[in-house]
């Protein structure tokens, strides 16, 4: 097996600007595979903008960025419909991925086993993102883009994620997480916005 | 470039019109309950009946086809699933057409089939002149989900935005407004007038997914 190092996201000199206001400026960062890197600061200070601009869904006013590989993104909103079950939601992501995974499995990974056919408004918000890393598993990609991964996860959700996120790395994946808490995976570098 | 995502995105957004208690029959019931209200209105004269009954149904089915479609983007920025189609690396055009289409299947096809029941209270004879105004009612249908749904999607971020679509999607009606009822009246035209309908019909959906895409990007941003 090769092992690549070439980087998977190279950022130089982000900026952006919301209404009149400048965010965040000259930001740079270089992930390569294996990287875990954590964003640091304050509420307000820009993560989940710097984090989207990352996934491609915000332009960035000015400054370069270079993504190597796919991505995964789990937001601060799940993407589930009121309704959509765990199950439903996970087997639509595989058919639009075109992912094989065998969903049973992944459900009793994420411990959804018997919320696997609950309707999104009925399921509590720890559900709602143990659904959402649900997809982390339909299909490998190299980046895992996370905005603040722990927020309504109990104990265990937080172990079982942690798991994740270690084994992900140790597979040569990389993540970018923003996070107020210390991290339960060994961190690379943090940025701090 | 696999079709799997375009089909996944027609087959949520059909679920999604049909869930949280048979959402897409909202707009049948108000169909009927305008084009009732009109006879009431105009008094019961058969021969006026008669000649304004087409041009009613027509209105009628431009407003109704507003009622669902205020939240056909708008949910999938308020619960995240915007940020996830947008990063499937399917054409974002594509994905939107496919929303509309399943939309417009659960919303507004039902709409131009019970055009024919309204037409006989109208007084209209029951011919076969019925089904192909059902044929006429239905092409413009699509048409005016379409640009209805440029209006969803750019008013999407706009919180009680079912306004806002009204005054973007109503002018765009108007070449399918004209064309329907000159095919219908059978006057100056009304021979050309069932391709021009198709034509504007064809010109919706190959525009408005492009605008649609661009406005949700941009609701996205």
């Amino acid at each position: 097996m090769t092992i690549s190092t070439a980087p998977l996201i190279h950022a130089t000199g982000l900026a952006i600007m919301r209404g009149e206001r400048v965010l965040f400026r000259g930001v740079g960062l270089t992930l390569s595979p294996s990287d875990a890197i954590v964003l640091r600061g304050a509420n307000g200070a820009g993560k989940t903008t710097l984090l989207r601009m990352l996934a491609g869904l915000t332009r960035p006013e000015a400054g370069e960025l270079a993504r190597a590989a796919p991505h995964h993104w789990i937001g601060h909103k799940e993407g589930i419909k009121p309704q959509e079950t765990p199950r439903s939601h996970l087997a639509l992501w595989a058919q639009a991925w075109g992912s094989t995974a065998d969903i049973p499995e992944i459900l009793e990974k994420m411990a959804l086993t018997r919320a696997a056919d609950v309707p999104g408004r009925y399921l509590s918000a720890g559900q709602r993102r143990r659904t959402a890393f649900g997809r982390l598993l339909l299909e490998h990609r190299p980046i895992w883009l996370l905005d603040e991964p722990y927020t309504a996860l109990d104990a265990g959700g937080r172990a079982m994620l942690d798991g994740f996120i270690s084994s992900h790395l140790v597979a040569n994946g990389a993540l970018i997480t923003s996070m107020h808490d210390a991290a339960g995976f060994p961190v690379t570098h943090e940025v701090t916005l | 470039m696999s079709a799997a995502p375009i089909l996944a995105a027609f087959r949520q957004a059909f679920a999604e019109a049909w869930a949280g208690g048979a959402g897409a029959l909202l707009p049948l019931g108000f169909l009927g309950g305008a084009a009732v209200l009109v006879p009431l209105g105009i008094g019961s004269d058969t021969q006026t009946l008669k000649a304004v009954g087409p041009g009613i149904i027509w209105v009628s089915l431009a407003l109704s086809s507003l009622v669902t479609l205020e939240r056909i983007f708008q949910a999938d920025v308020e619960d995240g699933t915007l940020d996830l189609w947008l990063q499937t690396g399917a054409p974002m055009a594509a994905l939107a057409a496919a929303k509309t289409l399943a939309h417009w299947l659960a919303a507004g096809l039902p709409l131009a089939l019970a055009s024919p029941l309204l037409a006989l209270m109208f007084q209209a004879q029951a011919s076969v002149e019925l089904l192909i105004h059902l044929g006429l009612y239905t092409l413009g249908g699509l048409a005016f989900f379409f640009w209805g749904g440029v209006g969803a999607a750019l008013s999407a971020t706009v919180r009680r935005g079912g306004l806002l679509i009204s005054i973007i999607a109503l002018p765009l009606y108007v070449p399918t407004a004209i064309f329907g009822a000159i095919a219908m009246t059978g006057g100056i035209g009304s021979d050309g007038a069932p391709l021009l309908l198709a034509a504007s019909t064809l010109f919706a959906c190959a525009v408005a997914p492009y605008a649609m895409a661009a406005a949700l990007r941009l609701a996205a941003d």
